[in-house]
């Protein structure tokens, strides 16, 4: 691993599976990759690469198209489209990646491509590559529309149709092949090896989750409404990062599978690509962020990434991948003999009482009010704290509420051991 | 609805708070944290579940929140206008401890009682009819306070009044930049619709109709009558032309034109919030100069201190540690002169004149006795009727609220006053334990 000399600049580029881009910020492909123009100006922004939207079968699209999740205020947490494949003509979207590459050499232009038959693959790889594609992303994520027809998510979720696809594009390609991945599986892992036994180059996950994002209470129809009906659509947005971060570091940690990972879920700042990064991605794909707000966020993921490195003294971004992976670990290894009791800094605390009642109704009853009504800290019992994090997560004071670790002379013991080795657990807490 | 004059003077005044718009009442009721045992509801004299409400208005639920408010405070809806929040539930609010702006509790209660009065949700009901009947004497907050949750709890209810517009002080002495009269009219009749309130409106209790008189009629009194008429003073030139009482004088702008072209100086005597209010006016109303007039010092003054940097803001000016002497003027004031005194408040033996075409005095109000004569046992002290914690006076069945009883407070005190008389005599009628021996009916 190479340390970061001070003074020197961390190097942003990066390397998916023989994909270079100069940083490891992505366009998704999606409505903000839908044409030319709109890469362009992507590109100027400062991202390093962009996945072209699905070129493929001929489609016609709906209106309305998206839905969203909006939670005390903030607009758009979760998101979710019924929008399927580019409508464009095929040869538009040729021509126009052919003068993007010209007009950016250096930027990375993938070409997402969704297919049925075997000739239709080669075809459309060949005249793909012809325009210039950098890489080439096969999707077999979208979990609506497409997969009625039998392609996105049907073939994704089936490993067998997944590795033959996979050959076929890698046995036409000439540039690299990355796979697309649906979340909508029980286990990823089976679904990633696929596209490796396939000969993939890299996959890229997750895509959309099969999703129904709300009901018309007033009219008693699905959201986003199509006259009076709708259909289940593909869920992304901030909300779905711990599901795209789980499946993403399922694969990394999986030691048969050997490919890069373009990590792709709910990544709307620097602090969720540096969360992909350290569970393994060479690269991350944000769509979400940028239809809500614009290219224009990218500048700030840079300049956060880039000083996160300088502060942790990465040198580029090999030496930060993959750097979270060996703390994911199955349950039965955790040391149950780790303990952490909460302590409330009376100095911060501005007296709400918000981890009182979180406490005592979703959790172990163990924060009271103080007894003296006049004083307005909490009071944390010890005896009966387990260290469940509930009280620190509601509080609304940065830094008021600290989980601490009590040193109680255990040796580390899981449960594994205990039940392997008869290894001495602690005394349970908070059980009555 | 009595039918004010539209070219009174107070239509000219428009709202130092503006009303919220739905989203500003959303954004706002977002940032609440929705505190546990709050300290904004120990804050309120009427209890109302703030934090509650707030919740409600965050999820569209209006009428939920309007509910809420009016169910702890019926007058709600000029509360929410009107109290001084910044030393009540905002100044108690926790974002203050964390120095960041705390939640504008009094424009999130408007947006949801002015919701409430255009839609015009109906929440209450009068109880099923006890037969017994109770006697309010006054119409302002207390009374309307107590009118109303005696009738919630089945009592009949007879206001007698002695002005002839419902409201009391909500209707005639409230700073037009915060509620019009018109307002509070609207007020008294939204909480009136619960239904069985007879009202008598220009009668004078204890002259044109005896205590004898209510005493048969009703089985319990409540005594909300508010203060007096304002205090003057006697000093030489007190006849000129040109002085007033300023609760008189606010009273008069409020519910008529008032021509104050010719005043170029104004003079307020006083160092409390009705002074506060009335230098306030009188710049809004257009004249030119005005002073506060006052014996202590900015610091010594018992108006709220956010009223009176507002009023500097206004272009207030003040004549500290003085002690009006005498008015000076040729037939028409043209000057008050004071006195300076000392750290010690004694005369210093300086004196000066504060130019004055206009004086108005705001150093409190007269307080009535008239009643413990007429009812045994009642006690006066102060000024004030004397009541318990439960607003019972010495005599039974005779209760007190609002002004007449805590010495001059704000609205949200009298509602709080008010309703809890109305439900002590709810016991006491009752005879249940408690309750201050059992009504001799």
């Amino acid at each position: 691993m190479s340390r970061l000399a001070p003074g020197i600049a961390p190097d942003l580029r990066s390397n998916t599976g023989g994909i270079i881009t100069p940083n490891p910020f992505w366009l998704a492909s999606a409505p903000p990759t839908n044409s030319g123009g709109q890469i362009s100006r992507a590109f100027e922004a400062g991202w390093g690469g962009a996945v072209w939207k699905t070129l493929g079968s001929p489609i016609q699209n709906v209106s309305s198209r998206f839905g969203a999740v909006h939670y005390k205020g903030t607009r758009a947490i979760g998101f979710n489209n019924i929008e399927l494949i580019t409508d464009r003509p095929l040869e538009v979207n040729l021509r126009e990646i052919y003068e993007v590459k010209k007009r950016y050499p250096k930027h990375g232009v993938i070409v997402s491509l969704m297919v049925e038959t075997r000739d239709e693959w080669k075809d459309l790889i060949k005249r793909s590559i012809d325009a210039g594609a950098d890489g080439l992303e096969l999707n077999f994520g979208c979990p609506h529309g497409m997969c009625e027809r039998g392609m996105g998510s049907a073939v994704g979720q089936e490993p067998a149709l997944n590795e033959r696809i996979t050959a076929w594009a890698v046995e036409y390609s000439t540039v690299p092949v990355l796979v697309k991945l649906t979340p909508n599986v029980d286990e990823i892992g089976p679904h990633g090896l696929a596209a490796q036994a396939g000969g993939a180059h890299g996959v890229s996950l997750i895509n959309t989750i099969k999703s129904i994002i709300g009901v018309d209470i007033e009219r008693k129809v699905l959201e986003p409404r199509v006259g009076g009906l709708s259909t289940n659509g593909g869920y992304c947005g901030p909300a779905v990062k711990p599901i795209a971060l789980h499946m993403v570091a399922s694969l990394a940690r999986e030691e048969r599978f050997t490919l890069p990972i373009s990590g792709i879920g709910g990544v709307s700042n620097w602090r969720d690509a540096v969360e992909f990064i350290l569970l393994g991605c060479s690269s991350v794909q944000v769509c979400t962020e940028v239809m809500l707000r614009g290219y224009r966020v990218v500048e700030d993921m840079i300049e956060g990434l880039t000083q996160y490195m300088r502060d942790h003294g990465y040198a580029n971004l090999d030496a930060m991948r993959g750097q979270a992976v060996p703390s994911y670990s199955e349950w039965g290894e955790l040391n149950l003999n780790y303990e952490t009791i909460a302590k409330i800094d009376a100095s911060k605390c501005i007296g709400c009482q918000a981890c009182v009642v979180a406490c005592h109704d979703g959790a172990h009853q163990c924060i009271h009010p103080d007894t003296n009504k006049a004083v307005r800290v909490p009071v944390v019992d010890e005896s009966e704290c387990v260290g469940c994090n509930l009280c620190q997560i509601v509080c609304p004071v940065p830094d008021c509420i600290s989980m601490v670790e009590v040193p109680n002379g255990l040796r580390p013991a899981s449960w594994n051991q205990h039940v392997n080795e008869g290894a001495l657990l602690r005394a349970k807490k908070g059980v009555h | 609805m009595t039918k004010l004059p539209d070219d009174r003077s107070e239509v000219g005044f428009t709202d130092y708070k503006p009303a919220y718009s739905q989203v500003q009442a959303a954004a706002e009721a977002n940032r609440c944290f929705y505190c546990v045992d709050a300290p904004c509801i120990a804050h309120c004299p009427t209890a109302i579940n703030i934090p509650e409400f707030i919740r409600k208005i965050s999820t569209a639920n209006v009428e939920g929140a309007a509910r809420t408010i009016f169910s702890s405070n019926i007058l709600g809806m000029s509360c929410a206008r009107v109290c001084p929040v910044e030393v009540l539930c905002v100044g108690a609010c926790v974002y203050n401890e964390l120095d960041a702006p705390p939640i504008e509790i009094g424009k999130l209660q408007r947006y949801a009682t002015d919701a409430a009065f255009a839609a015009g949700w109906e929440f209450f009901a009068a109880g099923p009819d006890t037969g017994k009947s109770v006697g309010l004497i006054g119409g302002g907050p207390a009374a309307l306070a107590a009118a109303h949750e005696l009738r919630r709890l089945g009592h009949a209810v007879t206001i007698y009044d002695a002005g002839g517009l419902l409201g009391g002080l909500n209707t005639t002495g409230v700073a037009p930049y915060k509620m019009r009269a018109d307002q509070a009219l609207v007020e008294a009749e939204w909480v009136l619709k619960i239904g069985g309130v007879e009202v008598v409106q220009d009668v004078q209790v204890g002259r044109e109709l005896g205590f004898d008189e209510l005493q048969r009629k009703h089985q319990a009194l409540v005594i909300a009558v508010g203060l007096g008429e304002d205090r003057l003073l006697p000093l030489p030139g007190a006849g000129l032309a040109g002085i007033h009482g300023a609760v008189a004088f606010i009273r008069e702008f409020k519910l008529n034109p008032v021509d104050l072209r010719g005043v170029r100086h104004a003079a307020v005597l006083g160092g409390g919030n009705t002074a506060i209010d009335a230098v306030r006016e009188l710049l809004g109303l257009g004249v030119p100069e005005v002073t506060m007039v006052y014996r202590g010092s900015e610091a010594q003054m018992s108006g709220y201190a956010h009223e009176w940097k507002a009023a500097k803001v206004d272009g207030a000016r003040a004549a500290w540690r003085a002690q009006p002497l005498e008015y000076v003027g040729d037939g028409h004031v043209a000057a008050v002169r004071c006195a300076r005194l000392g750290e010690d408040r004694r005369p210093s033996g300086e004196s000066f004149e504060v130019p004055a075409d206009l004086v108005l005095l705001a150093i409190g109000q007269a307080r009535l006795g008239v009643f413990a004569a007429a009812l045994p046992g009642l006690e006066v002290a102060d000024g004030r009727v004397v009541v318990d914690a439960e607003g019972a006076t010495g005599c039974p069945g005779v209760y007190a609220a609002g002004d007449c009883a805590n010495g001059g407070k704000e609205v949200v005190n009298a509602a709080a006053e008010g309703k809890r008389a109305a439900q002590a005599i709810d016991r006491y009628l009752a005879g249940a334990p408690g309750a201050r021996g059992v009504a001799n009916v």
